[in-house]
């Protein structure tokens, strides 16, 4: 194989990471941290991303020298957030283009232990909890070059801490948000539970307006200690001028429980990389994808669900709408470990087509090194059934309306299981609002 | 005014296929009329026809409610205008709410001019009345947060069909075997709940192979359907005759529909 070498946007060589430092105050520690990240993204450069990943996933109008780190700090827009009015949070954080406009914590919480705030300014605080997770167990900046990428660059984050055996009983939010056009925002976000914790985490991100182009090169690690108890929902609803890539990851150790939620209304071209990676015995990780992907969007995903230890348990369920000429593609593949016997793998997708111009690719794996487990995949995709929208018409129902209620009918099997009424409601009602009832 | 269902020479194809060749009825309110006639004669055709299903496509003749003419209006439209279909094959709607559905269908049946996006009937009064109508039926209050249809046995769905009926009030009702392939208990509860629902603000049109569903709820007038075209008329004892000697008589009366009536069933195959 031939070795190319392909120089980085302008916008992040060389010259625009000493900038980018010159403007930061990070410690040392993250400098370094940083210098090693920003080498391995050039290195990372010459190589091909992996095809089985990416092979569906066409980069080629994407051009990242378009995107930059923004320097201003803003002083806070008014942003039209889905789901901050729609629970009591015991805690808020937000960004916008790459910077914290807002950081609070109920002081409850902060007396338990808890932390909750932005990753910029932890790292000057609490580097002793932050350094050993950050980036060196769920996401590593060396798995390909928007991992290296996003760990030389991060331009902060939301961090979650719960302590040992402390509950935090209402959830928390935090919103990403971008809002002036041309802007990269790469932020982080680090959940970490120790034993027996638990915490429920909802975070949205957001554009201004619907014609500034964005980009998000995100990176989500969630650390699910024993007996500890993860719901995080992450409800990507960006402009469709925005292009999103995250690396995602969630460990999980013995009995722990995470239920992972996550959303794709916005973007131009989004592509997550989520893995669930059950280490612990008796471990369980619960994944549900509601995506409704319109225009000429495309969303993909790659998932993972690892079972590396004794009856664990994972089971996702996607549901994807498409209208007019969207894509979606999903790729999932349950990976079982010699070791991990009686474990309880599942995963499925089902897609709903509403126009015969959209695109489905679903393809499930397995790979099973176990011999004593369960182990089932599927997928569907279909369009709408005319018999169902004749009946709901024979009841006095537009056909529009019929549509509307069968769509939100097909969603609702994945809303059943989020036991958080906020997100319920919020991601039915962003899912009318895409729809365009009452046009 | 009462009001008038009135079907004139209709013909309905069924995918290029004819099927209907001209059936001649009218329904007035308060009439109890029996749809008879043997598996195949077209009667769900005509039911389906009716009600505007896209693959009955009308070809010739009208259908008329209040000399409102139905023919190019779609399913929804003829709802509005106070036409209902008891599915003989009720369909699954999942993740749609019992309780939901019912109240949009209620809201655009009761208010036929309103828009979707605008208001529903209140929330209190619905329950209300859903309460009401599910009790009088005999069903568990369960249903209304389920799934509509999913998972329902076939007595339940077809319960569900009476309560949607009980609900909407329609002008005209038509039943298509909402008697067919449940035990006695179900039959009888589906006979009684038509029952209490039948009155003088009410035309229905009851299409069935048994006799329990016309015991309870007798018909003034009985229709022989055959070969894609109604061949008799009588009164119920035409539906007695028919339930203790088969249909035998009615195809030696009228040897040319029964000869097309095969020849469309040999077409199907
Ligand atoms: N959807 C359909 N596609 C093709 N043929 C049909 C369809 N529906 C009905 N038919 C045909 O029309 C004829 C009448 O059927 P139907 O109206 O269902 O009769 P009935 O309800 O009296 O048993 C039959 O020959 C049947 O095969
Ligand atoms: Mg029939």
């Amino acid at each position: 194989m031939s070795t190319t070498t392909v120089a980085p946007p302008e916008t992040f060589n060389q010259e625009a990471f000493e900038a980018f430092l010159a403007q930061r105050d990070d410690p040392d520690w993250v400098i370094d941290l940083r210098k090693k990240a920003f080498d391995i993204y050039n290195e990372k450069l010459c190589e091909p991303l992996d095809p089985e990943e990416w092979k569906r996933v066409d980069l080629r109008t994407f051009q990242p020298q378009k995107f930059a780190l923004s320097s201003e700090t803003p002083t806070g827009s008014k942003l039209a957030t889905q789901l901050q009015n729609e629970a009591e949070f015991k805690g808020q954080v937000t960004h916008e283009n790459g910077h914290c406009t807002l950081s609070q914590v109920d002081p409850s919480l902060a007396e338990q232990g808890v932390v909750f705030g932005d990753l910029s300014a932890l790292v000057h605080t609490h580097r002793e909890i932050l350094e050993p997770y950050l980036m060196t167990k769920a996401v590593t900046p060396d798995r390909d070059r928007f991992s290296a990428w996003h760990a030389a660059f991060w331009t902060g984050g939301t961090v979650l801490y719960v302590p040992a055996n402390v509950s935090v009983d209402a959830p928390l939010h935090s919103l990403i948000a971008l809002t002036k056009a041309g802007t990269a925002d790469l932020s982080h976000t680090l959940v970490i539970l120790e034993d027996n914790a638990s915490a429920t985490l909802l975070e949205e991100t957001l554009s201004g307006d619907e014609e500034s182009p964005g980009l998000h090169l995100g990176c989500v690690e969630l650390i699910v200690g024993k007996d500890a108890n993860l719901r995080y929902v992450q409800l990507q609803n960006w402009n469709q001028k925005t292009y999103h890539f995250a690396h995602q990851s969630g460990l999980v150790e013995a009995n722990g429980f995470v239920q992972w939620t996550v959303s794709a209304l916005g973007a131009k071209l989004a592509h997550v990389h989520q893995d669930v990676v059950l280490n612990g015995r008796g471990s369980v990780g619960e994944v549900n994808g509601v995506t409704f992907a319109t225009d000429k969007q495309k969303i993909s995903y790659y998932t993972q669900q690892t079972h590396n230890d004794m009856q664990t348990r994972s089971d996702l369920l996607y549901k994807e709408v498409l209208r007019d000429k969207s894509r979606v593609i999903w790729r999932g593949m349950i990976k079982v470990d010699k070791k991990a016997q009686l474990t309880d793998g599942y995963q499925r997708s089902d897609a709903l087509m509403l126009s015969d111009t959209a695109r489905t690719d679903a393809i499930p794996g397995l790979e099973i090194e176990a011999d004593d487990v369960k182990c089932t995949h599927g997928a569907t995709a279909g369009q709408v059934d005319e018999e169902q929208v004749f009946y709901a018409m024979s009841r006095g129902l537009s056909r529009y309306e019929a549509m509307h209620m069968i769509v939100e009918g097909f969603f609702q099997t994945v809303y059943d299981r989020i036991p958080v009424e906020a997100v319920r409601k919020t991601l039915n009602d962003a899912v009318i609002q895409k729809l365009g009832i009452g046009d | 005014m009462s009001s008038l269902l009135k079907i004139e020479n209709l013909h309905v194809n069924v995918e290029e296929t004819p099927i209907l060749k001209g059936v001649n009825l009218e329904v007035k309110a308060g009439e109890i009329h029996a749809l008879m006639g043997e598996n195949g004669s077209g009667k769900s055709t005509l039911a389906y026809a009716l009600a505007g299903h896209p693959k009955y496509t009308i070809t010739e003749g009208s259908v008329e409610i209040d000399g409102a003419k139905l023919n190019d209006l779609d399913p929804s439209e003829r709802a509005r205008l106070g036409l209902f279909l008891a599915f003989q094959y009720p369909v699954t709607i999942p993740g749609v709410k019992v309780a939901d559905f019912l109240r949009h269908a209620v809201s655009n049946i009761r208010n036929p001019d309103r828009k979707e996006g605008e208001g529903l009937v209140p929330m209190r009064e619905f329950r209300k009345e859903l309460k009401q109508q599910m009790e009088s039926l005999d069903m568990k209050m369960e249903f209304a947060r389920r799934y509509l249809n999913e998972g329902f046995s076939g007595g339940e769905k077809k319960r569900m069909e009476i309560l949607q009926l009980a609900m909407l009030k329609p002008k005209f009702a038509i039943l298509d075997e909402t008697d067919s392939g449940l035990d006695s208990d179900a039959v009888r509860f589906v006979s009684e709940g038509l029952t209490k629902l039948t009155g003088p603000e009410m035309g229905v049109m009851i299409i069935t192979h048994h006799e329990r569903l016309l015991q309870y709820n007798t018909p003034q007038y009985t229709h022989v359907m055959m070969g894609g075209r109604i061949v008799e008329t009588g009164d119920a004892s035409l539906a007695e005759e028919i339930h203790s000697e088969g249909y035998a008589a009615i195809r030696e009366r009228h040897p040319e529909a029964a000869a097309e009536q095969e020849q469309t069933e040999a077409l199907a195959q």
